[in-house]
């Protein structure tokens, strides 16, 4: 019996409620701003490029994934614009102002929960408020309620040793919104998680997005996590990292788990499936049929 | 019961075990030395002398090899003299338990010979106070100095070839330069410990602070932590707790080092009180002695662990947490969905 694909709308299709969306975003400001970020690393006398030109404006209450196969410099992206690395050449502006290093208005999540292990989940939180010189009272406050919001509250005198993995990305999650991010920069943060895990963060992230309006860069390989997440997904190249192409999500708002068998779900995917691996009938790589006499069950 | 419970491959045994194999362990030890010291007929290499009979240079008491013995004896028999009599024992400096036992009460209650020795609690006091000036005079510049070339390529580069080359250098070398120095009294003792300790000291420590994950220190910095508040706040808490076992590492090497120091200058210390009784053949109280060292450090290494887990509360709750979440296959999975139902009953 032959395959028949299904037949996909467009993934450029929008309905009206996602174009006015997309229109009301727009007329946001701009929160970052990133213009011809390039980053390349001397190896062995050569030059290697992680990626060049990059350029990138982030509206606010925006959620934006960055999306590329492994290679084309995502995750040295994010930890430019975090100020952990710095790039070779370009700028970057927050609020309209030219930012580099690391600070809290750019909060980090990062694969590895990075919580502080001697410190309990309430202190951990409390971190980033105290070191921008906010009382330890004020803090605590403060730090219970993200607690509250992130759905651990009761675990605020928990060490993170004792919280599952999905349960310290959500502190981490709580400790990098504390001190009020411009822009929410997320690298992989659910990578490390098991797919039920990492299903209930997506749910979980979208709730306190929906809540907080934080604006959202978000860094990951994983197609579904972008199209489940994101307002527009940045699709990049690799070797040298490069923009291929800036996707307008046509998934409509709000998001549910049911909405990834919907057609301009599947359209999605499949565009970015298309951009990332390749075309879809591209030949597989075929492997060579080798008769193992010693192995088990004889089939005819 | 099979060999493969207790001899699995690292496989853990249960608590009952554990304490059978924990008694094992001082036991065993304590029976072959009980066997040696109390059955006549294993080792027991002399002869104690109780009747000379015919043999004119034997005297009643006296010890002398079994082979002397047995010669002598052939001897006076062909001699027709009257044949010596003994009983079979172990040197003089082969202790039995019982009188070890004992010497552990005796050395504190008999007095020193003359009044300006010490008694064995003051000579005890004199090590322990010897070990804690050494090792305190240490720590204060060692410490943070590891820590600073750990945290600091710049100290690093410009201490650690120097200190790499000086801990080298065998610490009891320095006896007679220090007594030069520092006199004949503690100062030269109290500094044989720093030099031995203070090297080491660095060079572990500053390893430990190294093995900090780069990734917290970068987590600090996205929250808004600078300059000394990394230090502070981050890389010396992430090694505080792993410092800690080192120093208590450390403590035991000082130790080897005190009885060096004690030879230093004036003898003085429990080394002091061990040579002395050597001298006067009190056997019994130098194995006692010994023992004391053992004891001491023993014990105050369990009061510095069970310290450490009062200290350092995370790491107790971590073993705590995955002894008890070991037989589950998914330990997170109840709260995760106390939170999830929380947080779909707050939506509706």
């Amino acid at each position: 019996m032959a395959f028949t694909p299904l037949q996909l709308p467009d993934y450029r299709e929008q309905s009206p409620e996602v174009a006015e969306r997309f229109r009301t975003i727009r007329e946001r400001p701009v929160v970052l701003k990133v213009t011809d970020l390039c980053k390349s690393f001397g190896v062995n006398g050569s030059t290697h490029v992680a990626f060049e030109n990059f350029s990138l404006d982030i509206h606010r209450r925006e959620f934006i994934c960055i999306i590329g196969p492994s290679g084309c410099g995502k995750s040295t992206l994010i930890r430019i614009i975090a100020g952990l690395d710095e790039q070779t050449s370009g700028h970057m502006l927050v609020d309209g102002k030219e930012v580099g290093g690391p600070s809290p208005e750019r909060g980090m999540v990062f694969q590895g929960y990075t919580l502080f292990p001697w410190l309990t989940v309430k202190r951990n939180v409390m971190f980033g408020l105290q070191m921008g010189g906010t009382s330890a009272l004020d803090a605590e406050g403060k730090a219970l309620q993200w607690l509250k919001v992130v759905g651990l509250a009761r675990f605020a005198e928990a060490y993170p040793d004792q919280l599952s993995g999905g349960m310290k990305q959500r502190v981490a999650i709580a400790r990098a919104l504390a001190p009020n991010p411009r822009v929410l920069l997320m690298d992989e943060p659910f990578g490390a998680l098991d797919a039920l895990t990492r299903c209930k963060m997506q749910s979980y992230l979208l709730q306190i997005w929906k809540e907080i309006n934080v604006t959202v860069l978000f860094i990951t390989h994983d197609l579904d996590e972008a199209c489940y997440l994101a307002d527009r997904i940045i699709v990049m190249s690799a070797n040298p990292g490069r923009v291929a192409e800036v996707i307008e999500n046509p998934v409509p708002r709000p998001r549910r788990v049911a909405q990834m068998l919907s057609p301009e779900f599947l359209a999605l995917k499949h565009r970015l499936d298309e951009l990332i691996h390749g075309p879809a009938d591209a030949e597989e790589e075929i492997l060579p049929v080798v008769k193992l006499t010693e192995a088990g069950d004889e089939v005819e | 019961m099979g060999l493969r419970d207790w001899l699995g491959l690292r496989h853990e045994l249960p608590p009952r075990r554990r304490l059978v194999l924990l008694i094992l362990s001082f036991v065993l030890p304590l029976a072959l030395w009980s066997i040696v010291s109390y059955v006549p007929w294993i080792w027991h290499p002399m002869v104690r002398v109780t009747d000379p009979g015919g043999v004119d240079y034997f005297t009643s008491g006296m010890d002398v090899d079994r082979d002397v013995f047995v010669k002598e004896t052939a001897n006076a028999a062909a001699a027709g003299l009257k044949p010596p009599q003994g009983y079979r024992v172990n040197p003089l400096y082969f202790q039995p338990p019982h009188a070890v036992a004992r010497a552990f009460y005796t050395a504190f209650t008999t007095p020193p010979r003359l009044p300006t020795e010490p008694w064995l609690h003051e000579s005890l006091g004199h090590s322990i106070r010897t070990i804690s000036w050494g090792f305190f005079v240490s720590s204060i510049f060692g410490v943070p100095l590891g820590i600073l070339c750990g945290t600091y390529r710049f100290f690093a580069r410009l201490q650690e070839p120097f200190v790499e080359f000086f801990r080298y250098l065998p610490a009891p070398a320095f006896g007679a330069l220090a007594v030069a120095i520092l006199g004949i009294d503690d100062p030269p003792k109290i500094a044989i410990i720093v030099i031995g300790t203070f090297f080491q000291q660095v060079l572990v420590i500053a390893n430990t602070v190294r093995k900090v994950d780069p990734a917290l220190v970068e987590a600090a910095q996205t929250l808004g932590a600078r300059g000394w508040q990394l230090l502070t706040r981050v890389v010396v808490p992430a090694a505080i707790s792993d410092i800690y076992t080192d120093m208590r590492i450390l403590l035991g090497w000082a130790w080897t080092y005190l009885i060096v120091a004690e030879i230093v200058g004036t003898m003085s210390g429990i080394t002091y009180f061990i040579n002395q009784q050597a001298r006067y053949r009190h056997f019994d109280n130098v194995y006692a002695a010994i023992g004391m060292i053992g004891i001491i450090g023993l014990t105050s290494d369990m009061v510095l662990a069970w310290l450490g887990t009062q200290l350092f509360p995370w790491k107790r709750r971590v073993r705590a947490a995955k002894k008890s979440r070991a037989p589950k296959t998914s330990p997170a999975t109840p709260a995760a969905a106390g939170t999830k139902t929380a947080m779909s009953a707050a939506e509706s």
